[in-house]
């Protein structure tokens, strides 16, 4: 058989292929006869053959049945085999292929073998591919390496050690007696990597930490030889002596001062001095002070030490280098919570960093930005901000949108403001922002009462210009829907008005119910808006057409919606004015916080709510929590509104429609809530009411028609109390005029429970004959605190519904 | 991206975390691979994957950017040098500015080595830079700190490497009879790289000593000439 061609050779033959199929060709064909060498147990060429695999390996091509062949050479002689075979078992195993135990007793004669360098392999190799096995079984060997005085064993032992310490942390006490003498050697590279040990085991153990503090002057000295010794050409780097050694002696003294007040004390001077010392013209210079700074920072330093290093790291930041500028940044970041003002001292800079042509730099600046924005720079670092919303890349939009959202919220100057940032945030960076950006947004807007005006004139505007932006066409839906008679008046004060007709107004919202660019959720927005200005605009009859031509829409979603407006149009027609009222100002809840999961409109599907079976029919009580637990325990965010929510048994109409409304629907939260709002009015029919409220006894009336009559009017009578004391002997009496029956029914309980901790209910039916207006004259008498309590009281606001 | 299979890649990586230096690539402008050194066990498709897509990253990134690139949980520090970049992922907490002189000092000794070094040289020597590699770092920590000690090293080990075919060559006597002042002097002329070698090879046997004094051309020649 012929000799296989050289590896040279071959590599060369290789770059002469023109396209990738003659490249893989020849590689076929060269794998072929090495394959058909490895089976003849050619020893001769082995090691040649594995070599030319390690080359194909890099190119990409599959080298794994050269695996065994390694362990074949590194069982050789030769120290050439040896050297090909421990590479290949570096490039081609590792610890998830059994194969590599097998090297395992090879590597430990090596570890004794006579010739260093053979040893040095070994080392090598165990320490950048050893598994925790193999670690478990050779540590005795690398410890008694560590002990050698031969300096080019040591070091690598030294790292070997950490390899192991590593991958098996218990073994870490064997290793302690030696390292009693390591840092008294003078061989840079077994102090280099001693120290990377000691390091290794301070980190990973508290007890080492302790013991390991003495060592402080030690390393003191040690760093001040090597920046007060003189020019030592073989350590040298432009000037500064093994900047190497300097850095990690330095994060070793970081991590041995941390909470340590005696050993900070010992290392002040030193760091003072490297931090005066160092020349910085260089990058070798700039990586020990940026070591240096962090070690500063992190130990409980004197307080003009820490000024010193955030100075240094203003210099950084006016540094050309942009590497410089860049950990500059990224250490500012670190320290800012600690030293604020003094980082405040360089926002100008920082800011400026943001213009930066480098992403890489502008992330850092950006996240740095948002650290320095308080109350009194808001203003101007928005300006920024927004400016660099506006201009950055996509990628940086989603984030730069939240903090400017989260700045907001914590220091707004005012409302319009407030106002004014979000909705320039989303007519921007609409498609990246989060989801619950947009019921944040409306929540806001309905708390600030007196920019209800002001607002829908600009979101009408924004409309105008542009409804792509899906987040803030819904948001501008639901203003309109809402305030759309405040847009039609004309009255707002902030801006010069605008005059639009209720028609235009009409026009814009049937557009995004057409448009393609509308996202189903907007479309909703868009129909639920129309309607609400049923009771706002005097155009009923245009709205009715719209709201009937949907009611056989294929998106089930509008359908469904429209379908429901529609029975409100013909049924409910006179609970609709009550049913689409304004909505109330609404709390804040916790749940929009920044901790949620970050999803942005543009890739993000809207969350669907699992179908849940609605509570079993017969639970009575409070079957409006219900069914915000429903809500709630989906994991969407509920808005929970001070809206009264009738505990009133709902019947079975309300559990019909709650079932529809649980099936098919994939909603987001407060679109949700909105449609659910008419549901429970729906159903319900008519709005409770409150028919006393003195002296911490308050007394709420919820309704109901009994089925078989119309003319039975259900009154539920909910009584409870404030106070800290209970009521006891609590009776309720009630008289209505001639024309009305009135039967009482027994009550749950006479004694009414402090602070609200229950309630007392009592049915109260009331035979209306002639439909005429409910009145009623109420009787109270209680023992609160020890005496007794009468109170007379006359109810007559009672809802329309409850009587016609 | 599947994402079970990129959970499970950030996995292994964050559990390995403690490691200063998670691997180097060395690739070309053209995004050919050069060298590739792992210090975190990672399966091949999971290399590839990774390497495949920093080199596209990086090789996306104007001349004029900072040297740092911030990807996964990781922080990727490179620099380019000629025609090759060389790119190193090092934990978050680590100094990138230390990592940038990292690759400066091993660009530095395969410059001595090679006597001026292109990415010819590494392609056609791959398993050379590897060699010089793992004198240099162990285990993605620096072990040497001093350029002299790492090339001694290397030197002292490439001569450890043994030729099969030289003791067969028919200078082979030719050379044993004479002295070794001769032989240095006749190695220094001579254009047949392998006759160099064995020349080299008695004179060494011989006389330890002298190696040090032929001059670096001839030094040259002789690595060129691996047995492989």
């Amino acid at each position: 058989m012929p000799a296989p061609i050289r590896l040279r050779e071959l590599i060369r033959t290789i770059r002469t292929a023109r396209t990738q199929a003659e490249e893989r060709e020849m590689i076929q064909k060269e794998c072929a006869a090495i394959r058909s060498s490895f089976r003849e147990e050619d020893n001769t060429y082995r090691c040649r053959n594995v070599a030319k695999l390690l080359y194909m390996h890099m190119l990409g091509y599959p080298a794994h049945f050269g695996q065994l062949e390694c362990l074949k050479l590194i069982a050789s002689q030769k120290f050439t085999d040896k050297r090909i075979g421990y590479l290949g078992a570096m490039l081609l195993l590792d610890e998830r292929q059994d194969v590599h135990l097998l090297m395992t007793n090879c590597i430990k004669n090596d570890l004794n073998h006579s010739t260093q360098y053979v040893q040095g392999l070994a080392l090598c190799t165990l320490g950048c591919m050893g598994s925790s096995e193999m670690c478990r079984d050779l540590a005795g060997e690398v410890e008694k390496l560590l002990k050698t005085s031969n300096s080019y064993l040591r070091k690598k032992a030294a790292l070997c050690a950490v390899h192991v310490i590593r991958k098996v942390p218990e073994l870490m006490e064997m290793f302690l007696p030696a390292t009693k003498n390591l840092l008294s050697e003078k061989n840079h590279g077994v102090l280099h990597t001693s120290v990377v040990l000691l390091t290794e085991m301070c980190e990973r153990s508290p007890d080492m930490l302790a013991h390991f503090r003495k060592l402080v002057p030690q390393l003191v000295r040690i760093l001040k030889n090597l920046i007060m010794s003189g020019y030592s050409p073989e350590h040298d780097v432009s000037g500064i002596s093994d900047p190497f050694l300097q850095v990690r002696i330095l994060r070793l003294l970081r991590i041995l001062g941390k909470g340590d007040d005696d050993s900070s004390e010992a290392m002040n001077d030193i760091l003072a001095q490297v931090a005066t010392n160092t020349e910085t013209s260089k990058n070798v210079g700039n990586a020990i002070l940026y070591e240096t700074v962090l070690t500063i920072m992190d130990i409980k330093s004197e307080s003009g030490l820490r000024v010193l290093a955030i100075n240094i790291l203003g210099r950084f930041l006016l540094n050309n280098d942009k590497n410089i500028r860049y950990v500059a940044l990224t250490s500012l970041l670190k320290t800012v919570q600690t030293d604020h003002n003094a980082v405040q001292r360089h926002r100008s800079t920082i800011v400026d960093c943001l213009k930066d042509l480098d992403v890489s730099i502008k992330r850092r600046a950006m996240e740095l930005s948002f650290a320095l924005v308080n109350g009194n720079n808001i203003r101007g670092m928005m300006k920024e901000l927004l400016y660099f919303l506006d201009s950055c890349d996509p990628e940086f939009k989603a984030d730069c949108a939240s903090g400017v959202f989260l700045a907001a919220e914590k220091y707004a100057p005012s409302k319009r403001w407030h106002i004014d940032t979000i909705m320039r945030v989303l007519t921007t960076a609409g498609s990246y922002v989060r989801d619950d950006s947009v019921p944040n947004l409306i929540q806001l807007i309905t708390n600030s009462v007196e920019m209800h005006a002001y607002t829908v004139q600009r979101l009408y505007k924004a409309l105008l210009d542009d409804i792509s932006q899906q987040p803030l066409v819904q948001v501008a839906s639901w203003c309109i829907g809402e305030y759309g008679d405040l847009l039609i008046s004309g009255q707002c004060e902030e801006e010069e008005p605008i005059q639009v007709t209720e028609d235009e107004v009409l026009d814009v919202l049937e557009g995004l119910l057409v448009s393609n660019l509308s996202s189903p959720v907007t479309r909703g927005y868009s129909l639920t808006a129309i309607m609400k200005l049923s009771t706002r605009f005097s155009s009923v009859n245009r709205i009715k057409k719209v709201v009937s031509i949907y009611g056989s829409s294929i998106d089930v979603e509008l359908q469904q919606r429209a379908v429901e407006y529609n029975a409100l149009f013909k049924k409910y027609d006179h609970m609709r004015p009550a049913l689409l009222e304004r909505m109330p100002i609404m709390e804040k809840t916790a749940s929009n916080g920044p901790t949620e999961i970050v999803q942005t409109n543009g890739e993000a599907e809207p969350s669907v709510v699992e179908p849940k079976h609605p509570p079993p029919v017969g639970q009575p009580a409070s079957q409006g929590n219900d069914l915000l637990d429903l809500l709630g325990g989906n994991d969407v965010p509920v808005i929970p509104t001070t809206m009264p929510t009738k505990p009133a048994s709902a019947g079975g109409e309300l559990l019909d429609l709650l079932g529809d409304l649980s099936l098919g629907l994939s909603l987001m939260a407060f679109y949700l809530f909105d449609l659910f709002k008419t549901v429970n009015f729906l159903s319900i029919g008519i709005p409770p009411m409150t028919a006393y409220n003195k002296n911490g006894l308050k007394i709420d009336f919820t309704f109901e028609r009994a089925n078989p009559n119309p003319n039975v009017a259900v009154i539920t009578i909910h009584a409870s109390n404030s106070t800290e004391a209970d009521m006891t002997d609590f009776v309720f009496q009630a008289a209505v005029p001639k024309t009305f029956q009135l039967q009482l029914l027994s009550p749950s309980s006479n004694v009414v429970p402090a602070l609200n901790q229950g309630t007392v209910t009592q049915v109260i039916r009331v035979l209306n004959q002639q439909k005429q207006p409910l009145r009623m004259r109420i009787k109270l008498t209680y023992i609160h605190k020890g005496s007794a309590v009468q109170d007379l009281a006359e109810v007559n606001n009672f809802p329309s519904q409850s009587w016609q | 991206m599947n994402l079970p299979r990129m959970l499970l890649l950030l996995l292994t990586i964050s559990i390995t975390s403690s490691f200063q230096m998670q691997f180097m690539l060395l690739f070309s402008r053209q995004g050919k691979l050069r060298l590739q050194k792992w210090y975190v066990p990672l399966s091949d498709k999971e290399k590839k994957k990774i390497t495949r897509e920093l080199v596209q990253t990086v090789l996306a990134r104007k001349p004029k950017m900072c040297s740092f690139l911030e990807w996964r949980d990781l922080k990727i520090v490179y620099k380019r040098y000629a025609s090759l970049y060389f790119c190193c992922a090092i934990e978050d907490q680590d100094n990138e500015l230390i990592t940038l002189e990292i690759i400066h000092r091993y660009v530095e000794l395969l410059d001595k080595y090679f006597g001026s070094v292109c990415e010819l040289d590494i392609i056609f020597n791959f398993e050379k830079a590897y060699f010089i590699l793992d004198e240099f770092l162990l285990g993605g920590e620096a072990q040497e700190t001093s350029k002299k000690n790492v090339l001694k090293a290397i030197e002292q080990a490439d001569l450890l490497q043994e030729d099969t075919k030289v003791s067969f060559s028919p200078s082979f006597l030719m050379v044993w009879s004479r002295n070794a002042a001769e032989v240095r002097d006749s190695c220094g002329g001579s254009e047949q790289a392998s006759w160099v070698k064995t020349a080299f090879l008695l004179l060494v046997s011989t006389e330890r000593k002298f190696w040090i004094t032929l001059n670096k051309d001839m030094l040259r020649k002789i690595k060129m000439q691996a047995p492989l």
